[in-house]
């Protein structure tokens, strides 16, 4: 039996054809980059490729690296093994990676969603034999609304809050969601603020030749009464902190897919929950699925167990794939209602890790075993269940 | 039912007390009288009557949707709610309709005259005529699990600042026994009360704590610094019972529990002396377990009220009792205004003609002539089967709610608080497999803030029927951390309090435990932040 053109091992997506990786957690010589949220590009690979709007925010995120550039639909070869890279409409520079050798051809989506957010390059379904996809929202109770619709509520949420004297705080992950929403706000109704770590992504896109309106660093000196009419953009973990509390009086809502369901809406005590998410909703992800053509799926990050056997339910082969995906990425952990109960039984609030160093870093992984790192003997058995699954797989 | 739905989205995205009562007002006055009525009636309780049961709901739900049984399980899982997960699920709506909450409510009361069929085909059109909010508001009223996320006395403060009225007036008009069909909304808003509900029981008046904590008991100087004269005190022991009222009005009995619920068949015993009563009387007091001249502790007590049938053998086993304590109508008029003194000279010649002094019973005004004496005699509290003692002004009203000032209670027993159980996790060594560690919260307005972790408290038998209950209504698992549905409530004791900036709910306690659990009450019972910062006075 050969060998499967791509595997799951501990490090990473490996192919062993091409002698490569994709989206490894573990250092490794050549790793192939589906995007620049931090579950999916890691520090410490000696040479990465992305796409070329990932350029300077892979540069910001992980200082001098060693990156090569390409654009969607631009075959490279590596050993006989031919990569490209098809928009994957998550974030701006997200791309799907594809496979091809010897006339078998499988697909990593990274993460996806399929809905046109004007910012991304829309996803493009890619005909293949395997397909590896993520289902975060891989739950039929998520159903996302036209985005236009959400963008209407904000926009006039912002207004009330103007009539109000209230300053409009919204919180959204920096890479992507901080973005999307930017772009959908009225500026008619006034000036947009950021987030020290949200303006520096923004500058980093511009510097890739990304369009984005106008914003302007929220600092204290900024000038009150323009920014009781203004809207903040913010992290998730700004929330609650010092900084924050000093733009009272505020109102702050959150955007998230997980604002879809009324407990996680009501858990964050936000005043407004939008629901709002770069990952395809479940309609989304069956209808990618079917659109690939494909036999095989490999299910990363989400409601894995439900969804393959859902797949399978309607003719797939499709497995669990066990990744280090989901959970350690600021995009992810905003969107992770995985919550942490520390020894008073209250919650802790995930927490925006491009503010942190590693050693906090460290402590998060401790705390939540079961989610973000596996434990030693958790990562023996999907291991084995990998190999397994065919092969090395 | 839109307008309805919509109140709903509204008080579920805010957190602030002004901002619910605005949205509940100008909910009020848009929608007609027999809306406002029946969201009255909603929000303090008074559902209608469940006409299909869930199990047909969920099964008709999961033909509509279109998905696998187990998948449809399983979302209901991640949801945590099934009225939520239906509305989720079912393919989007093409048509849409117009009707009033109260339109929509009376089309489920006369669902009891449709068979199986007829309720299929009713409930399948109504679902696909509606949008998500709707459908979930819907399906709450539907499968009779409405609880709404805003406490009564917001829904009191919005109708008060619309007719002018008190909202001690209102919190009264609105108890007993309504029916929303026949209550009038312009009636109960009226200056003059047009009730004809003999069965109307008045709000309670609660005490408040007097100590913080029961580690650092208060001195009978400090008793006198903040309550003066002993003289213009009434001391009673404090019974552990249920606070109950006792009404007869036109030969007709009513007993009323803290919780609002007639509670007049489970009390058998009390039947007999509140006949005897002059027509016009309310009591308020305690009902309780009395043998061979002896209160008897509160599990006896929440045996019997926890067994559906009256058994003789409960009767002879739990003998019950009523310590009275206030009269608050006499001959037909409100006496709440009164002093409490004379309202006690009432109460006692009431006593004195009745024929039935063994059940009927007053609460001994204990004497005292200095703060010394009470604080000594307090510290005997539990062999006079008592928890401590009431401190009542002799002067007071009896006012509505809990008020600080003239009633407090002074306890023995560490302070205590009834919490509602929200996580659980499982134990260390002998209990390593069952969930025996639980987080508890209490109520901040409509949301359940966890306050203290507590491990110990229970027996083996309760440990066991709570791991049972975690098993079967975990909400949401992670790591080792189950949320479970909110739905248990236990009286955790603690024995000191401070001021937490660290904290969600702003406190820390010392050593807290479970005391007992308390199956006699609902989550609605669960004490509030507020009671829990009292605590810091
Ligand atoms: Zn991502
Ligand atoms: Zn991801």
């Amino acid at each position: 039996m050969s060998r499967p053109l791509l595997e799951f091992n501990e490090k990473g997506i490996f192919c062993s054809a091409g002698n490569f990786y994709i989206d490894p957690w573990r250092p490794v010589k050549y790793a192939v980059i589906t995007h620049a949220h931090s579950d999916h590009a890691k520090w410490g690979h000696q040479k990465y490729l992305a796409h070329k709007l990932s350029h300077e925010v892979l540069k910001y995120r992980l200082g001098n690296i060693d990156l090569e550039i390409i654009d969607y639909n631009e075959p490279i070869h590596i050993n006989g093994v031919t990569i490209s890279l098809h928009p994957a409409g998550h974030i701006i520079g997200s791309a799907q990676i594809r496979v091809e050798y010897k006339g078998e051809v499988w697909v990593v989506s990274g993460d996806y969603k399929v809905e046109d957010d004007g910012i991304s390059t829309p996803f493009e379904p890619v005909k293949c034999h395997s397909f590896i996809s993520e289902c975060t929202f891989g739950m039929p109770v998520y159903k996302w609304r036209p985005q236009q619709e959400i963008f209407d509520g904000i926009n006039n949420w912002w207004r009330l809050n103007v009539e109000e004297g209230k300053t409009t705080v919204i919180v959204g992950y920096s890479l992507g969601k901080a973005q999307r929403i930017l772009q959908g706000l009225d500026l008619s109704i006034g000036n947009v603020y950021t987030h020290g770590v949200i303006e520096n992504t923004n500058e980093a896109l511009r510097r890739d030749g990304v369009k984005l309106n106008p914003t302007q660093r929220a600092t204290f000196e900024s000038n009150k009464d323009e920014m009781r009419k203004g809207l903040i953009i913010c992290p998730p973990s700004s929330v609650g902190t010092p900084w924050m509390r000093k733009f009272y009086p505020y109102s702050f809502g959150y955007c998230s897919g997980w604002m879809a369901l009324r407990g996680a809406k009501r858990r964050r005590a936000a005043d407004r929950g939008f629901v709002l998410s770069d990952h395809a909703d479940w309609g989304g992800l069956v209808q990618s699925i079917k659109a690939t053509g494909c036999e095989t799926v490999y299910l990363t990050h989400g409601y894995t167990a439900s969804f393959s056997r859902y797949l399978c339910d309607i003719g797939y082969d499709a497995h669990e794939a066990h990744t280090l995906y989901g959970g350690d990425e600021i995009s992810e952990l905003d969107e992770n209602p995985v919550k942490l109960v520390n020894e008073y039984g209250e919650i802790i609030e995930p927490v925006d890790d491009a503010e942190k160093n590693s050693a906090d870093k460290e402590i998060i992984i401790l705390e939540k075993p079961s989610k973000i790192g596996l434990t030693d003997s958790e990562k023996a058995i999907a291991l084995k269940k990998a190999k397994r699954m065919g092969g090395a797989l | 039912m839109k307008a309805f739905a919509n109140l709903f989205s509204a008080l579920d995205e805010t957190n602030k007390t002004n901002e619910k009562v605005r949205v509940l007002k100008e909910y009020f006055v848009t929608v007609p009288d027999e809306d406002k009525i029946q969201t009255l009636a909603l929000f303090t309780g008074r559902k209608p009557k469940r006409q299909i049961n869930s199990t047909l709901v969920k099964s008709w739900a999961m033909e509509l949707s279109n998905i696998p049984a187990w998948l449809f399980e399983e979302s209901y899982h991640v949801v945590g709610d099934l009225g939520e997960t239906i509305a989720l699920l079912l393919p989007q709506s093409e048509e849409t309709q117009n009707k009033s909450l109260s339109e929509w409510i009376a089309e489920i009361n006369s669902l009891i005259f449709l068979n199986e069929q007829e309720k299929k085909a009713w409930l399948i059109s109504s679902w696909l005529s509606m949008e998500q909010q709707e459908r979930f508001v819907f399906n709450k009223i539907l499968t009779g699990s409405f609880r709404v996320g805003v406490s009564q006395s917001l829904v009191i403060k919005a109708l008060a600042d619309l007719s002018g009225l008190e909202t001690s007036v209102l919190t009264h008009r609105i108890m007993g026994n309504w029916d929303p069909k026949s209550f009038n909304y312009q009636s109960l808003v009226q200056k003059e009360d047009g009730s004809e509900d003999i069965s109307r029981p008045y709000p309670f008046y609660l005490a408040y704590p007097i100590q913080d904590t029961s580690d650092q008991q208060k001195s009978s100087e400090q008793i006198k610094e903040s309550l003066g004269d002993p003289l213009n005190w009434q001391a009673e022991w404090k019974w552990d019972g249920i606070r109950a009222q006792a009404i007869q009005r036109n030969g007709q009995i009513f007993i009323w529990s803290r919780g609002e619920d007639l509670a007049t068949d489970k009390f058998p015993e009390l039947h007999p002396f509140l006949l005897e009563l002059p027509a016009g009387t309310v009591l308020d007091g305690e009902a309780i377990c009395f043998a061979d001249n002896c209160p008897l502790p509160f599990n006896i007590l929440q045996t019997r009220i926890g067994r559906k049938n009256l058994t003789k053998k409960i009767l002879t086993d739990s003998p019950m009792a009523f310590i009275a304590y206030d009269c608050i109508e006499h001959e037909g008029n409100d006496i709440r205004d009164l002093p409490l003194s004379r309202r006690r000279a009432i109460l006692e010649k009431l006593h004195q003609s009745s024929s039935f002094k063994d059940v009927f019973r007053l609460s001994p005004v204990v004497s005292f002539s200095s703060w010394d004496d009470l604080y000594k005699l307090r510290l005997r509290s539990r062999d006079e089967f008592a928890e401590g003692f009431m401190l009542k002004k002799l002067d007071s009203p009896y006012l509505v709610g809990r008020k600080r000032g003239a009633w407090w209670k002074w306890k023995v027993d560490p302070l205590s608080i009834d919490a509602v159980m929200i996580y659980a996790q499982k134990g260390h060594g002998r209990r390593a497999d069952l969930y025996t560690d639980y987080t508890f919260a209490i109520w901040d307005q409509d949301k359940l803030v966890p306050f203290a972790k507590a491990y110990s408290g229970l027996t083996d038998k309760e440990i066991n029927q709570v791991n049972f209950f975690v098993k079967r209504n975990t909400l949401e698992k992670f790591g080792p951390v189950r949320t479970v549905k909110p739905q248990l409530v236990f009286e955790i004791g603690f024995e000191g309090i401070n001021k937490s900036t660290r904290h969600k709910s702003g406190v820390a306690l010392r050593f807290p435990r479970i005391l007992r659990w308390r199956q006699d009450k609902k989550i609605e019972e669960a004490d509030t932040i507020e009671t829990l910062k009292e605590f810091l006075k």
